[in-house]
């Protein structure tokens, strides 16, 4: 402590100095004091003397660590702050290090490689922890490599402090580098016998992460695991046995067996809930196939429910949640409370047992279930609220809506559910009305109330959360029309003033709707009119009027509604179509001059049909007999082909359709679209869920279309604007734009032109007795209504998971280690060699030594004992000793390891003997 | 495996952030804001577990508890039990009590590497250490008696004693005791000590 540095540190800001400032500084000026402050870190950390150096290094951390200030660019002053002799000085280095370097990126960590090799190696138990933790933060590839050899010394240590610490870092050390399995794993296993509790809650804690990635390695350590689980009393240690045990137990039925009464005795006589919950969890997750044990889990669960504790609740419901899955039974028995824990205070709670009452909806209940959530969400915050309407928009609408039975129900329901006041659900409960719509035909007429319903109130129309549930409204009532009591209604709803609240999409459905409902009554006049002569037979097809008034006829008599269908026509007379098309025209006219495309267009198209009709009705108004010329005749002419291409029905469209499209003659396919994976590598699929507004027609044509060629299949993970994008790359391969385009002015479907017209309700009632033979028919009243669905299945590439070969490479390098397989213990030595020359400098001499050196144990003990290998020398001469007198093929029912040794032996010889490449683990033949 | 352990207070302002895994710090500050948003919106008495998935990813959970003015979180993964977890942070409290006497946030304020040092002694590498808090605190106690008392401290004792008019006022015995205590409880360098004594006897008589 000499008198300059004494003075400089005096009047060097100290870290405590630093944090009182940082207190004192108004908000709003922190930012600039904090860069007052990296401007005096940055001077004196360049000092010379430690102690100046260090006190820089800590306010730096400080502020990187609190504060969020990046300090990459002092990575080095922590690499040579760390050689300091004084170990505050080490430990604000390593501190520095472990919270601020990237293993991935800070190069600087290399340097580090020896300082941590001497203090994994010094004498002082401080240095040696602190350089422990400090590597298992910064650990990389490198790292591990090169102190492998120190890890592996330290694994053995005589103090507890340090040991323990080592087996923790020696989990990142194996992740990073996988080959220190072998070197390090015999050690760590010799852990598992330890006496020491630290000692034995590290190594189980290790292993317990290492059989989460691939248990199915560890299996062969199954009766250590089991010895443990027997005779430990520390819940620490019991709770991690036991999730190693959930892993296990899946993999090889007779452990699970052994394994279920021990853990039902814990659940009977230990106190500590996290204890308890642990072996509830195990059970239900991995021996679920053990009645009473489950029983005994349930009990305890209900137990969970009953207490006060919230924390106790929640992972009561949420262990429910494990046995929904499996026996719904063992919910429904605990219904009280899960409807009880409903309106609880807390949210997840709330949430938890929320999703177990979705579990519990069937068929018989989901009407019963729904009205209930509903006035909960009704009385709820609006969170929770959205949440429920969540749930139940999910739970009915899933796999095509199977738990419901009564559309007509839901229908009125999902109307109800978009009135909830906090609703935000708007786009599910949207998707949901075109869906059904399209899919399910008898539940259209009841559909088309509900968006009357809906349409018709002006007050909705100021919450922007309704405007997508009032776009599908909308889009029902244009789409089924024929179904209304009173088109006129809904055309004044559709135009009426506060329309205007409606954002530009969803007004141009609103505006094509009303062209829809014109089309629809105009046309109903002319049919009306039609005897009447007004339009001279000659233009009619004859044909298409007989398809028309079968339809209708069919329609009326379907769904029951004669009378209004009539009382429509009843309404029908030259002066209401003339003021109908009136009001259309003056609510209308002003948009033609919108800034908006789609309203602009949309609005311009019902304009030109009205031009087009109004002389026609006007003509037959004044009865003017020299108005039949030509142009005029053309209108009516034209309104029937309008309406006949909307008269078509909608039907749902699969998301694999696009691949089924057969290609047109002509056209040449590139052979291999192999560039095409890179545009859409990374796209997702579209969801089952989604639908698209194309004619039916479409999708059936495809239907029934075969497949052609493989390489369409990546076409249909194309979005749109990919397409595009594609087509403008590669015009060559698709049709003329002008192939598209046709000259009409109504909407053709987009589809091949020369479709292979076949009578659609033919091909739907062929698609639904696909369905109908795959689904199941409930035996009830009413027979359900057909829901068109597809059954294709989904394509999805898995891409495969980099940490997934890492913890293979891990579980091949225990594989070897507790096998003790001779090929794979030479391939092992023939791989030292290049690792070797990796090294640099003496640590090439250390390593290779030690290598060798856990080598010659390996063969040693490989040749001698293949599970025994895991003991220590020592251990296992005294215990072959003691083996030798017993007979070993009896004595089962002894879970002594001994005796595990003992076979493990045998086999491993037996195997040797045959010099089979063994791939699957040996089961331990304690658990047979 | 424990992916993190924050405390804030409770205007959200972190007292320690230390992750298991790397996180650059503009990470670390995000991900603390949103725990705070999640966790002021709690009510009191309701469970202590937050659902997290949407910053840490599925099967990552989060507990948190309140003491005092301070959050303590932790966020670990699905091999951890979640109620040894609420035992740990107990565990991790009181060891803090242990080393602080009767802990509160200032004691956290300007103990960052101190804090950080019980911490490591109780979670290495995201891996449970040491569960009971007297270990721990014992533990901490070797560590911090093998450092020198950090000279700026120094320091300021000198500083406080050589001030007079506060020597003055002050009661010679009290003095004495506190210049003891600090001698023992910071482990004054011997040289140190003695030169502070001397100073106390020259001031007072």
């Amino acid at each position: 402590m000499t008198g300059p540095s004494l003075m400089d540190s005096l009047f060097q800001r100290s870290i405590d100095d630093l944090i009182k400032a940082l207190r004192l500084t108004p908000p709003g000026t922190e930012t600039a004091f904090v860069a007052k402050a990296i401007d005096e870190i940055r001077r004196e950390i360049k000092s010379t003397d430690p102690h100046t150096k260090a006190a820089a290094l800590q306010k730096l951390t400080y502020l990187h660590s609190l504060h969020g200030l990046d300090m990459s660019w002092a990575a080095f002053h922590s690499v040579e702050l760390s050689s300091s002799s004084a170990h505050s000085h080490k430990r604000t280095a390593y501190l520095s290090a472990a919270l601020a370097f990237n293993p991935a990126t800070t190069d600087v960590i290399l340097l580090l490689t020896h300082q941590l090799r001497k203090d994994l190696s010094s004498p002082n138990v401080h240095d040696v922890s602190l350089a422990l933790s400090t590597l298992s933060s910064i650990c990389n590839t490198d790292l591990a490599r090169d102190l492998t050899p120190e890890l592996f010394t330290l694994l053995s240590s005589s103090k507890v402090t340090v040991r323990k610490k080592a087996i923790a870092t020696v989990l990142r050390v194996f992740e990073c580098y996988p080959d220190a399995v072998r070197v390090c794993f015999k050690r760590v296993v010799e852990n598992l016998e330890n006496s020491d509790l630290g000692i034995l809650s590290a190594v189980v804690g290790l292993f317990c992460e290492l059989t989460e990635n691939e248990p199915r390695s560890y299996l062969p350590l199954a009766p250590e695991f089991y010895k443990i689980l027997v005779d430990c009393k520390n819940n620490w240690v019991l709770i991690k046995v036991l999730k190693i045990f959930a892993k296990l137990a899946p993999l090889e039925p007779r452990l699970g067996k052994r394994v279920v009464e021990p853990i039902c005795e814990i659940m009977k006589t230990m106190g500590a809930k996290s204890l308890v919950f642990e072996c509830v969890r195990t059970i239900l997750t991995s021996l679920s196939e053990h009645d009473s044990a489950v029983k005994l889990a349930v009990s305890k669960v209900r137990e969970f429910l009953s207490e006060d504790d919230p924390n106790l609740k929640y992972l009561g419901l949420q262990a429910l949640a494990i046995v929904a899955q499996k026996d719904i039974l063992a919910v429904v028995e605990n219904k009280d409370l899960v409807v009880k824990a409903l309106s609880d205070s807390d949210l997840n709670i709330r949430l938890e047992a929320l999703r177990l009452v979705m579990c519990m909806v069937s068929e018989d209940n989901v009407m019963e279930i729904c009205r209930i959530l509903i006035s909960h969400a009704l009385k709820s915050d609006p969170e929770f609220c959205n949440e429920i309407l969540g749930f139940i928009l999910l739970t009915c609408g899933r796999n095509y809506y199977e738990v419901v039975f009564d559309f007509d129900w839901y229908v009125l329901f999902l109307g109800e559910m978009a009135r909830v006041p906090h609703c935000q659900k708007g786009d599910e409960i949207a998707t949901q009305l075109i869906d059904i719509g399209m899919r399910v035909k008898d539940a259209r007429s009841q559909l088309v109330n509900v968006a009357r319903e809906l349409v018709i109130d002006p007050a909705l129309l100021g919450n922007p959360f309704m405007h997508a549930v009032l776009s599908a409204a909308a889009w029902v009532s244009g789409e089924y029309i024929k179904l209304s009591r009173n088109p006129f209604e809904i055309m004044e709803a559709l135009l009426q003033p506060r329309t205007s609240l409606l954002n530009p999409s969803v007004r141009a459905i609103y505006i094509h709707s009303a062209f829809k409902v014109l089309m629809f009554c105009v046309h109903s006049y002319l049919k009306l009119n039609g005897e009447e002569s007004l339009i001279p037979s000659t233009l009619i097809d004859s044909e298409l009027v007989s398809d028309v008034e079968v339809d209708d006829h069919n329609m009326i008599v379907t769904n029951g509604q004669a009378p209004s269908a009539s009382s429509v026509t009843h309404h029908l007379t030259q002066e209401s179509l003339l003021a109908l098309v009136n009001l259309v025209e003056i609510n209308l006219g002003p948009l033609a001059g919108s800034n908006e495309v789609e309203v602009l267009e949309r609005s311009t198209n019902v304009l030109g049909l009205i031009k087009l009709i109004k002389p026609m009705l006007l003509g037959s108004l004044n009865d003017g007999e020299g108005d039949q010329t030509k142009g005029e005749l053309k209108a009516p002419e034209t309104v029937k082909l309008i309406f006949d291409s909307y008269s078509e029905d909608l039907g749902p469209v699969s998301v694999n359709a696009q691949e089924k499209v057969p290609i047109p003659n002509g056209l040449v396919l590139k052979e291999n679209l192999d560039d095409l994976e890179e545009i859409c590598g990374d796209m997702k699929l579209p969801l089952l869920t989604s639908f698209s507004l194309v004619r039916s027609q479409f999708a059936e044509a495809s239907n029934s279309a075969e497949w052609q060629g493989k390489e369409e299949s990546e076409l249909s993970t194309e979005s749109t604007s990919l397409l595009a994008e594609h087509r403008k790359r590669h015009g060559l391969y698709y049709l003329s734009p002008g192939n598209r385009v046709t000259t009409s002015n109504d909407y053709p479907p987009a589809h091949d032109p020369n479709d292979k017209a076949i009578d659609e309700d033919e091909d739907l009632a062929k698609l639904t007795e696909k369905s109908l033979v795959t689904g199941k028919k409930p035996s009830q009243s009413k027979p359900r209504p057909m829901v068109v669905k597809f059954d294709d299945g989904e394509v999805t590439t898995v891409a495969t998971n980099r940490t997934e070969v890492k913890a293979g490479l891990i579980s091949g390098a225990v594989n070897e280690v507790l096998l003790g397989d001779e090929a794979t213990t030479s391939s092992s030595s023939r791989r030292k060699p290049p690792k070797s020359r990796r090294g640099t400098g003496d640590s090439n001499v250390s390593i290779t030594e030690s290598k060798s050196d856990a080598s010659k144990i390996d063969q040693s003990e490989h040749s001698k004992a293949g599970l025994g290998g895991s003991k220590h020398n020592g251990h296992g001469k005294e215990r072959r000793r003691r083996n030798s007198g017993k007979d070993k093929e009896h004595d089962r029912k002894d879970e002594h390891k001994s005796e595990s040794v003992a076979h493990g032996k045998h086999r491993s010889r037996h195997r040797a003997d045959k010099a089979v490449e063994a791939q699957a683990p040996v089961i331990p033949d304690f658990l047979l | 495996m424990i992916r993190g352990v924050i405390i804030m207070n409770d205007q959200g302002k972190p007292r320690l952030i230390k992750f298991y895994e790397f996180q650059p710090p503009e990470k670390q500050q995000e991900l603390v804001r949103s725990i705070y948003r999640v966790l002021c919106s709690r009510a009191e008495n309701v469970s202590n577990f937050v659902k997290v998935d949407s910053l840490f990813g599925p099967d990552v959970r989060l507990v948190y508890k309140t003491f005092a003015t301070l959050y303590f979180v932790f966020i670990f993964d699905k091999s951890e039990n979640e109620l040894a977890m609420i035992d740990l942070m107990q565990v991790f409290v009181e060891t803090l009590n242990k080393c602080f006497r009767e802990v509160c946030e200032l004691d956290i304020v300007f103990n960052f590497y101190k804090v950080h040092t019980i911490l490591d002694e109780i979670i290495l590498g995201g891996q449970v250490l040491e569960t009971s808090s007297e270990e721990v605190a014992s533990a901490v106690d070797a560590i911090s008696r093998s450092l020198p008392l950090p000279l700026s401290l120094c320091a300021y004792v000198c500083a406080l004693v050589s001030s007079c008019e506060w020597v003055l006022r002050c009661n010679r015995h009290i003095l004495v005791q506190l210049s003891l205590r600090v001698g023992k409880e910071w482990q004054f360098h011997d040289s140190i000590y003695s030169w502070l004594a001397e100073m106390i006897a020259t001031e007072l008589w």
